[in-house]
């Protein structure tokens, strides 16, 4: 391995490099309750010349390669399950463009959200981009890659979907361009290419390393407002987020579920997040809305809850800081959560689902969706926090999370960012021949299997 | 549990039906609500129990005092009619409920109940006092705004719980046995509705501005009169209590405001729709309150006065976006004495 | 260790890293050195690991421990009910490390000098006053205010120029103040910051004793590092002063008209030193003087008041330059931030800040294009011209 670093050291410098016992440590393990593994070598390169550099050097000596952005998806997927070399991409900082005309933001894969948020309302005040409740740290890179969402993907989808284009070094080591900027200087289109953005969405890292990228920028409004629906039925969901989404008035529509606090028990919250120009268009958006759940009101049993103005800001922040203080509930430092995209008729089901592993394992725990598109889908998550200091407790929690996977799968949900045991269960669940395919594409872009191996590994 | 001091007879021989005939929301004309009201009488199904939007008026058009706005409650909870969504009633029942977070101190006179709304603990740092001690919690929650929600049951239960934990945790080593209630739906739970069911209130309950009043009389050499021209918005539950609206007149004069003339101010005084939105009736709740901003704007006021933080939260940002400024009784007091102390 | 029951609560969310506004990251050190190890969760997920034996103690632990300015916003942006205990964990377990006797060399310099010389510089205590040169002032020997200078104004030259400047200024404002010249003792806030309680302690009450015995009850500091030192620390011990930052004296003076501010055309920013503004919570009354100086225009960079971004020269950096001076050194992005403002000025209302600021315009070659000056060298300034 002395020879590696010494390359490695070449390559981005030797401040830039470290297998000291304290990287080492920090970076075999996530937020969440994965497993350790210790790398290697955690190393930062800064260009797209190092990174292709250092996966040469990777395919010269067989040692695996993790790409990691902001860590933050808790189902430890920038741990090296195979040790080699994490490779943390956030000194490729740079936010290189912003097409105003075309809306879309060219950044680096180390940029992130927060970063770009602000650089946004500082310099370009008219557009933002989507945001996911993930802590800011969260790279934009890191997010398509898992198929993220956000703020904005109740009217535009998942963050994958607002790829324009991408530069990637492939496990080979050849830098590609996906979309527009293959052909032409601007990276303002994925269509009509064929589309090779998809060989590196949702692939956790183990097809390729993206180095920059190209997001969709939207308009951003002056106003926003929160609106927030409670009902005591899961079996009105379907229909109120078909009723809502049917409006087009909305920004974002959540639910949350939780027994804390103690008013929050038994009963289901779909906050609904509205932004406009004017109050004119404000009010005309709210009272679409609320007509559109007529009927639940009328009947008594759905009703628009009282929002006290001090508490609206921090529900209208996208991310919402209050998101992570649910890793203190325990007081513990922890929480992970099981996300599923799931048709939102079948929510009924997995929350009830949610409700009993709840009861079996985890008296605190929070049900928390966003409605992705139109209503095309929603992501389902069944959050548990821990105790770290506790093993136990982070048995129990562990527990709570495979059965939350199995519910997912079997309520006709598909496994969002999947931590291995979930890759494993839809892979097995997987068409055969689908199952062929992902393997084929794997093994032709990644002959040496050194991009994140163990995920997306068929037995 | 408690009963309603009702008396059928007195409904029964009124003449004017005032109750009904003002009702701000209802229109009803003399004969409908003649009719209604005998419904009533008898406890039967009637539209007002239905329609009754709870802005509490009733009980101050009573002019013999028979309670008909806590009869139509105690109707709506027996005849299972939810003025609000069930999900959104139920939540509100829990959301205040007591649990237990009990803190027995002496405290010194005056002591004044915050109900809950802690923000309020900020306004009585005043410069014109020193902030008399107070007190706030799900266990000392006087539990009136139920009304809103027909379930009088709720404070039948709760109040007499909730009076012997102030007594006991608050009160007992009071000197003067008073109790500041700092907004009008705790002066009116132990003045107005206690008394109407019968259960007794060991302490003085005293008006927040007569408190006020005094101490600004008390250091009136001090006051810059702020010369301004502010609109009240009343709140429902002074409804309970309208013998105590004059010290809101005898502080503006204090403080040299003017309170405007307007249509929507006093007897003709707009619910702020808060209520309404949790109800539904949000068509309704959006005239009022255009209504009602538009008649401020309209008297070019300065100030929009509030006693009940919920009409602050509910108009602030509306009155704020027509270049007035919403303010709390206790900050414009405040304003008139100058910086604050550090 | 103390704190020990809390520290596993860290989520590693990252909120500590930003300001408020996400600009940029805000943690000197991990913006300088880049590994997540150098970040505040980071470094408490360390802390967590030495303590449960998964790491030992090392250098390199040693240094993550110590590149932390104790610029405070994490204290300020972390999310977590904890997070005013922030500084205190990392306090705890520097602490951990000078009591196992493994620290870094220029933290265990600092140490030395002021154990045998009672300053950081080495430098005898007798020339501790020769900044006064000019400035005109006194011993203190019963006057209103003690002006307490600190370490790097009596002996670093950039500090001594600071301290002059203030000093007289002071001075021609009436303000009645003695200064305990070589008899001026360190005030200990970095000691007690870099973890050694026990010298902490005995600067602490060698201070506090020679205070009382010499009737000192008001305390004005040229340093904001003394300021947050004898305001929070050493009333704990016995010290019970009332104590002034010089920038809330001279804000008053402005305010009561007793200091005549002449006018000054120039553009200029303001830093925020950690220690008097999230530290402390003075952030108005720096601004109120260069506001009220005619024809000062006042610009601010976008880093300002809580999410100010650290000069670096906080945590003992100053002494240990553990941050050193690179191109991502704090105190060079901060002078870059300050050019990008258009301002001519930068002001600074510490004498750290003053020094680090110095340094790194002429290593950015911008030293024609922004001055460093403290807020009374500017009122100076205008009076002169």
């Amino acid at each position: 391995m002395g020879n590696v670093y010494n390359s490695l050291v070449e390559i981005v410098g030797a401040e830039y490099v470290s297998n000291q016992p304290e990287e080492t440590f920090f970076y075999s393990r996530d937020p969440g309750l994965s497993e350790p593994h210790n790398p290697d070598f955690v190393v930062m390169p800064k260009t797209t010349e190092e990174v292709q550099k250092i996966v040469l050097l990777a395919n010269q000596e067989k040692i695996p390669i993790v790409p990691m952005g902001g860590s933050l998806t808790l189902s430890g997927l920038c741990i090296p399950l195979k040790n080699g070399i994490v490779l943390d991409l956030k000194r490729m900082n740079h936010i290189l463009e912003i097409n105003e005309q075309s809306r879309y933001a060219l950044v680096e894969a180390g940029v992130s959200h927060g970063v770009l948020q602000s650089y946004l309302n500082r310099k370009h005040p008219r557009l933002m981009h989507s945001a996911p409740d993930a802590p800011p740290m969260n790279t934009v890179a890191g997010n398509v890659a898992i198929h993220g969402s956000g703020h904005l993907s109740q009217e535009t989808g998942f963050h994958s979907e607002m790829v324009q284009g991408l530069e990637v070094v492939l496990p080979t080591g050849e830098i590609c361009y996906t979309g527009s900027c293959s052909v032409v200087p601007k990276w303002f289109a994925r269509a009509p290419l064929p589309d090779l953005a998809g060989l590196f969405l949702g692939w956790l890292g183990t097809t390729g390393i993206m180095t920059k990228l190209s997001i969709r920028l939207y308009p951003k409004p002056l106003k926003k407002d929160v609106l927030m629906f409670v009902t005591e039925n899961p079996d009105y969901m379907p229909d109120i987020i078909y009723n809502v989404t049917e409006t087009k008035m909305a920004e974002d529509v959540n639910l949350f579920a939780q027994p804390k606090p103690d008013w929050a028990e038994g009963f289901q919250h779909t906050v609904i997040n509205i932004t406009g120009n004017s109050e004119e268009e404000m009010s005309f958006k709210r009272r679409l809305i609320r007509r559109s759940l007529h009927k639940y009101i009328h009947n008594k049993v759905g009703g628009f809850m009282f929002v006290l103005p001090m508490i609206k800001p921090g529900m209208m922040e996208a991310p919402m800081r209050t998101l992570s203080n649910f890793a203190d509930v325990e007081k513990g430092g922890g929480f992970e959560y099981i996300g599923v995209i799931i048709p939102t008729e079948n929510f009924p089901i997995l929350y009830r689902d949610a409700i009993q592993i709840a009861e079996k394992y985890r008296p605190k725990w929070s049900i928390m969706c966003r409605v992705i598109g139109r209503g095309h889908s929603m992501m389902f998550s069944y959050a548990w926090p821990f105790n770290r200091a506790d093993p136990d407790d982070m048995e129990m929690a562990k527990k709570a999370l495979h059965e939350s996977n199995i519910s997912g799968l079997k309520s006709g949900g598909v496994i969002w960012k999947p931590e291995v045991e979930g890759q494993r269960m839809m892979m097995e669940a997987m068409d055969p021949h689908t199952l062929k395919l992902l393997q084929t594409i794997k093994k032709t872009l990644d002959p040496n299997g050194i991009m994140n191996p163990g995920n997306w590994e068929a037995k | 549990m408690s009963r309603l001091k009702f008396d059928k007879k007195i409904c029964a021989s009124c003449e004017t039906y005032d109750c009904l005939v003002k009702c701000r929301y209802q229109y009803l004309d003399l004969e409908k609500a003649k009719e209604e009201r005998w419904k009533l009488i008898k406890g039967e199904d009637s539209i007002v129990l239905t329609d009754c939007v709870t802005c509490y008026s009733c009980e101050e058009y009573c002019s013999y005092g028979n309670h008909p706005f806590y009869q139509i409650v105690d109707l709506q909870e027996e005849k299972g009619i939810y003025p609000a969504p069930k999900p959104i009633t139920n939540q509100q029942i829990k959301s205040v409920a007591p649990i237990g977070k009990r803190k027995a101190e002496e405290l010194d006179d005056p002591v004044v109940s915050l109900c809950a709304f802690p923000e309020a603990k900020r306004s009585l740092k005043g410069n014109f006092f020193d902030g008399p001690p107070s007190f706030i919690g799900r266990d000392y929650f006087c539990n009136l705004m139920y009304l809103h929600f027909g379930k009088s049951s709720v404070i039948k239960e709760r109040l007499p719980r909730i009076i012997d934990n102030i007594w006991n945790d608050k009160m007992s080593k009071s000197e003067s046995k008073e109790l500041l209630c700092y907004h009008d739906e705790c002066f009116g739970t132990f003045t107005s509705w206690a008394p109407a069911y019968d259960i007794d209130v060991p302490f003085k309950p005293i008006y927040f501005y007569e408190y006020l009043y005094n101490q600004l009389r008390e250091n009136a050499d001090h006051i810059n009169p702020l010369n301004s021209k502010v609109a009240y918005q009343r709140p429902c539950s002074n409804r309970l209590c309208p013998e105590q609206q004059h010290w809101v007149d005898d502080i503006f004069e204090l403080v040299g405001v003017e309170r405007v003339k307007r249509q929507f101010d006093r007897d003709e005084a707009l619910c702020c729709g808060s209520i309404l939105r949790m109800q539904g009736r949000d068509d309704l709740a959006h005239d009022l309150q255009k209504k009602n901003i538009e008649d401020m704007v309209a008297a070019d006021v300065e100030f929009c006065v509030f006693n009940c933080p919920f009409c602050y939260y509910t108009l602030s940002e509306m009155v704020k976006e027509k270049n007035i400024k919403p303010i709390m009784m206790v900050d414009l007091c405040n304003l008139a004495w100058g910086d604050p102390k550090k | 260790m103390e704190y020990e029951d809390i520290i596993h609560r860290c989520f590693r969310c990252g909120y500590c890293k930003f300001p408020e506004d996400y600009h940029d990251i805000n943690c000197p050190s991990y913006r300088k050195f880049g590994f997540e190890t150098y970040s505040p969760g980071g470094r408490m997920w360390l802390i967590k690991a030495w303590l449960n034996k998964e790491i030992n103690t090392s250098n390199r632990y040693g240094e993550i421990l110590y590149s932390c300015a104790t610029c405070g916003n994490c204290m300020e942006h972390c999310v977590m009910p904890f997070k005013d205990d922030l500084l205190n964990i990392f306090e705890a377990a520097k602490a951990e490390l000078v009591n196992g006797g493994i620290i870094p060399p220029g933290v265990r310099d600092y140490f030395k000098a002021i154990n045998v010389n009672l300053n950081p510089y080495k430098e005898p205590q007798d020339t501790r006053s020769d900044w006064v040169q000019d400035a005109g002032i006194e011993m203190y020997s019963g006057q209103e205010y003690l002006f307490y200078v600190g370490d790097v104004g009596s002996f670093d030259e950039r500090g001594k120029r600071m301290a002059r400047s203030v000093a007289k200024v002071l001075k021609e404002a009436g303000v009645s103040m003695g200064i305990l010249g070589s008899e001026e003792t360190c005030d200990g806030n970095e000691v007690k910051v870099l973890g050694e309680e026990g010298l902490f302690q005995f600067l602490a009450e060698k201070n506090i004793t020679q205070f009382n015995e010499l009737g000192i009850k008001k305390i004005i500091t040229l340093d904001p590092h003394a300021f947050n030192v004898f305001k929070k620390e050493y009333p704990d011990l016995g010290g019970r002063f009332l104590v002034w930052h010089y920038s809330q004296v001279l804000a008053e003076l402005a305010r009561d008209k007793k200091l005549p501010l002449h006018e000054f055309k120039a553009k200029v920013t303001y830093h925020d030193p950690c220690y008097l503004g999230r530290h402390n919570r003075v952030y108005d009354e720096p601004r109120r003087i260069l506001k009220a100086i005619p024809g000062l225009e006042l610009v601010e960079m976008s880093r300002n008041r809580e999410n100010a971004y650290c000069c670096g020269g906080g945590g003992g950096n100053f002494f240990t330059d553990i941050l050193g001076m690179g191109e991502d050194s704090p105190s060079r992005i901060r002078v870059r931030e300050a050019l990008d403002t258009g301002a001519d000025i930068l002001a600074v209302a510490c004498p750290v800040c003053a020094k680090m600021f110095e340094d790194a315009v002429k290593t950015e070659e911008i030293e024609d294009r922004l001055k460093i000056m403290d807020l009374a060298e500017i009122i100076i300034e205008a009076r002169n011209q």
